[in-house]
């Protein structure tokens, strides 16, 4: 590593009308340095990155030094110019695109007199993708490819455009652990080859693994700069969010609670097979294991999504054959999706619109919908759930991740439900308010809801669930109870 | 091979479609399959073409446009005025005129949509009330029926009679077709602009991102449809031998569903010239086909509907969607047998 930094930041200020986003930070990145920028939502790390790449401009007294040379007015031209790439976090990329189209884009647009050179854009994609040690077919529309393999064209097609420092905005927040693995190995190869790599991420537990160095920030200022030797996830949460979470096993027994889910032998073809549990009344059970052990799949045929091959579904006692999810809410099974910015909640439309979708004929009068009781449902959900929201009239898109997921929690409370599925409920929700969802949950479970918590994050389930079932590839491998159990017992079993 | 067929599903299931469809025909009627007819479906078709070749460039690029046909009659109104005005002209003025127009027309529908920010949909048909009602105010729907005598002369490149005695004839409609079809294709695979605009209509933001001009997208994916349309209503003037204002009304859906149909999607980013001309050409064939079996004209459009269904259905390639569960639960279980 040369002694002097690639690039080089000091005294960033940015102002959004009279808001400080970043109060004169400072930030500094070596060549071929793995550095994580961590933060919590809103705490100004993508105003930071947008400063880097030019997208926003810094107020007076600013410094930006990249290579040894002081850089006066930083543009995205320039910034690509200079080798600084970004990988965003919704890649960007072109689904209905081959991969070699994909990495070779910017040869693609650049042509020589206007043509498209198809030969030099395939050979700059294998050679991309060599460079990084991995084989795809590059003649595959992108849209064929699953999200890991997305992503490593992603950064392929940073490196056709000869980067030198690349930024990866949460790479990993739709990988499993398995996929997220076989990201960090390429950050690895990148890092050893000089390549920069500054990672924003939610999941600490990477960033402790991959990262040489980790830059803090808190509500627009820097909090320090740290050595990764010696830092643990509880120390970096702490320094993130300036308040101390402690992580404590939570499970407790329910035996003597009435059964109000009972699933035996339930089957899927191609699926799961054969799984079996009870849940009681108040009791939180966790689901996890890799992508394709039928997690999922699970939840959405105990939703009533899909039908069950073999095998039956008993709600308090009774047999229980959902034709549809509709009858399954009717029946008191809620179930938040895994993709809840698109899936679960309508994005352009109310708070309060959203709030009661799965509940409108509770708001009924005379057969249409009263405005006064759907005011009374959405006020005492949102304190209920301890939403921060301006007005119940602002479009859901206003919130930030955490409070649109106690929105989509609350939607489903509003059905007034026996068994609420949690399906990746903090995927994309920053550690403060992760800590705040799980709260809610508990609190819900002492009230008497059932519910069913999935992830693949072994740790989420370890310290909010009672009982935590581990399914591989469909079938249920083990049931573990986090009292008598470590967490990297779970861990290790999981990751086998 | 096979990554030629997997890339093209779209395209070999119109093909497929098509040859059952002439099967079918041929042995409804002996007049269908014979090389004057193709000519024939040819020639009827080159109007369409055109107009399909432009506005798959609008959808590729993440666009919808409801205006290009009245927008070509009016080029032809003005395009023949201008012409008098001029003295009379001749083909090169004309091609001139009309193509100048028509980028005109379709650069307005690109101001209205990146400029004041109006979904494509609405924009385009308002200017489609627009220029028909200016059309229809301003002619008082009077027709013109005097063209200049080179316009509305027929223009053959090739003739020759038949042993049965029918006709083939390569007219100046269809060389233009394929001359259209020529440069769209290039424009759109083998250009730098043809590959933004794929991507543009893919992803906009990502295009955005990498600095791409959107606003140019918007001026050159629009200006070529209002090209293709200021060609198609010069072709259609000098097929029909006069100049109708109400003429191409309604043609325009037709014209939609046929790309379409050919694989372009509604929403951007895909489609390709081969599979818009087998979109025109299959539609065509129908209509011909019922036309010599002698069927009433006013089943036509329930027929042509429903085979524009069947096909669409068929190039979607769900067929896994009409079996029953069990059948599927079997299937996925033999292909995951490795």
């Amino acid at each position: 590593m040369s002694a002097e930094p690639l690039l080089s930041l000091k005294n960033i200020k940015v102002t959004f009308g009279g808001v400080r986003a970043l109060k004169g930070v400072s930030f500094e990145v070596n060549a071929g340095e793995v550095h994580c920028l961590a933060g919590e939502n809103g705490c100004g790390k993508s105003t930071l990155i947008k400063v880097i790449t030019g997208v926003y401009k810094p107020e007076e007294g600013a410094e930006i030094v990249f290579d040894g040379k002081p850089v006066s007015a930083m543009t995205p031209t320039l910034a690509q110019s200079l080798g600084i790439q970004v990988i965003w976090q919704d890649l960007a990329l072109f689904g209905e695109m081959s991969v070699a189209e994909n990495i070779g884009f910017q040869l693609a647009v650049t042509g020589t007199y206007g043509m498209v050179d198809k030969h030099a854009i395939d050979e700059a994609a294998e050679k991309a993708l060599a460079r990084l040690g991995v084989r795809l077919d590059i003649h595959k529309p992108l849209k064929e490819l699953p999200i890991a393999q997305r992503q490593i064209v992603a950064i392929a097609r940073a490196l056709v455009g000869e980067a030198r420092l690349v930024f990866m905005d949460e790479p990993t927040a739709s990988l499993t652990q398995s996929e997220a693995d076989y990201l960090i190995e390429i950050v690895r190869n990148l890092s050893a080859s000089g390549v920069a790599v500054v990672f924003v991420s939610h999941r600490l537990a990477e960033v402790l693994e991959i990262s040489h160095r980790i830059t803090i920030l808190r509500d627009g200022s820097l909090v320090g700069v740290y050595p990764v030797e010696g830092m643990t996830q509880s120390r970096v949460t702490e320094l993130m969010t300036g308040r101390n979470f402690d992580s404590a096993v939570i499970a407790s027994d329910h035996d003597e609670a009435p059964v109000v889910l009972s699933v035996r032998n339930l089957t899927r073809h191609g699926e799961f097979r054969n799984v079996s549990f009870d849940l009681r009344r108040g009791e939180t059970l966790g689901i996890t294991g890799l992508l394709g052990a039928g997690r999922t799949e699970l939840a959405l045929t105990l939703f009533g999504m899909h039908r069950p091959h073999e095998g039956e579904i008993l709600l308090e006692g009774q047999k229980v054959d959902f034709a549809s999810n509709r009858d399954a809410i009717r029946a008191g099974v809620a179930y938040l999706s895994e993709d809840r910015l698109s899936l679960g909640l309508n994005q352009p439309q109310s708070i309060a619109d959203n709030l009661v979708m799965a509940s409108l004929d509770r708001i009924l009068s005379h057969g249409l919908i009263s405005p006064a009781k759907k005011r009374d449902v959405v006020s005492h959900w949102i304190s209920a759930l301890g939403v921060k929201i301006g007005t119940p009239d602002d479009p859901i898109r206003t919130l930030s991740g955490g409070n649109q997921q106690r929105v989509a929690i609350a939607k489903w409370l509003a059905i007034s439900p026996k068994i609420l599925i949690l399906d990746a409920p903090t995927v994309g929700v920053d550690v403060g308010a992760r800590a705040g969802i799980f709260e809610i949950v508990r609190k819900l479970a002492a009230e008497g809801l059932s519910i069913i918590i999935i992830s693949d994050e072994p740790p989420e389930v370890y310290f909010n669930a009672d009982r935590v079932i581990h399914m591989v590839e469909g079938r249920l491998e083990a049931v573990y109870d986090p009292r008598h159990t470590s967490l990297s017992e779970l861990e290790s079993a999981v990751y086998a | 091979m096979r990554r030629l067929v997997s890339s093209h599903t779209t395209e070999f299931a119109l093909l497929a479609v098509m040859v059952l469809l002439c099967i079918g025909l041929s042995f409804g009627t002996d007049r269908f399959l014979t090389v004057s007819n193709a000519f024939d479906v040819l020639n009827v078709s080159a109007v369409n073409i055109i107009f399909a070749v432009g506005l798959l460039v609008v959808l590729i690029s993440g666009g919808i446009d409801i205006s290009f046909a009245v927008a070509a009659s009016v080029v032809q109104y003005v395009t023949v005025l201008a012409l008098s005005a001029l003295g009379g002209g001749n083909w090169a003025e004309g091609f001139i005129i009309a193509g100048l127009v028509g980028i005109g027309l379709g650069s307005i529908n690109a101001f209205l949509i990146y400029r004041l920010q109006i979904i494509s949909i609405v924009a385009t048909i308002s200017t489609f009330n627009i220029f028909f009602g200016l059309l229809m105010f301003f002619t008082k729907g009077v027709s013109i029926y005097n063209l200049p005598d080179w316009l509305s002369n027929r223009v053959v490149f090739y003739e020759r009679e038949m042993a049965d005695g029918s006709w083939v004839e390569l007219t100046l409609p269809v060389v233009v077709m394929i001359l259209c079809c020529i440069a769209t294709w290039f424009m759109m695979s083998r250009t730098t602009i043809g590959r933004k605009l794929y991507a543009f209509g893919d992803n906009p933001e990502g295009a955005r991102r990498f600095g791409i001009n959107i606003g140019a997208m918007h001026v050159i994916s629009f200006g070529w449809l209002g090209l293709m349309a200021g060609i198609a209503g010069l072709m259609q003037a000098h097929y029909a031998q006069e100049v109708v204002p109400n003429a191409l009304y309604g043609r325009e859906l037709d014209v939609l569903a046929a790309t379409v149909l050919g694989g372009a999607r509604l929403g951007g980013g895909k489609g390709s010239v081969l599979g818009c001309v087998l979109g025109v050409l299959l539609v065509s064939i129908t209509q011909n086909g019922l036309n010599l079996m002698g069927v009433s004209p006013f089943a036509f459009k329930m027929i042509v509907g429903a085979i524009i269904l069947v096909a669409i259905t068929l190039s979607s390639a769900r067929f896994d969607r009409l079996l029953p569960n069990a059948m599927k639960a079997s299937a996925r279980k033999r292909s995951q047998r490795p």
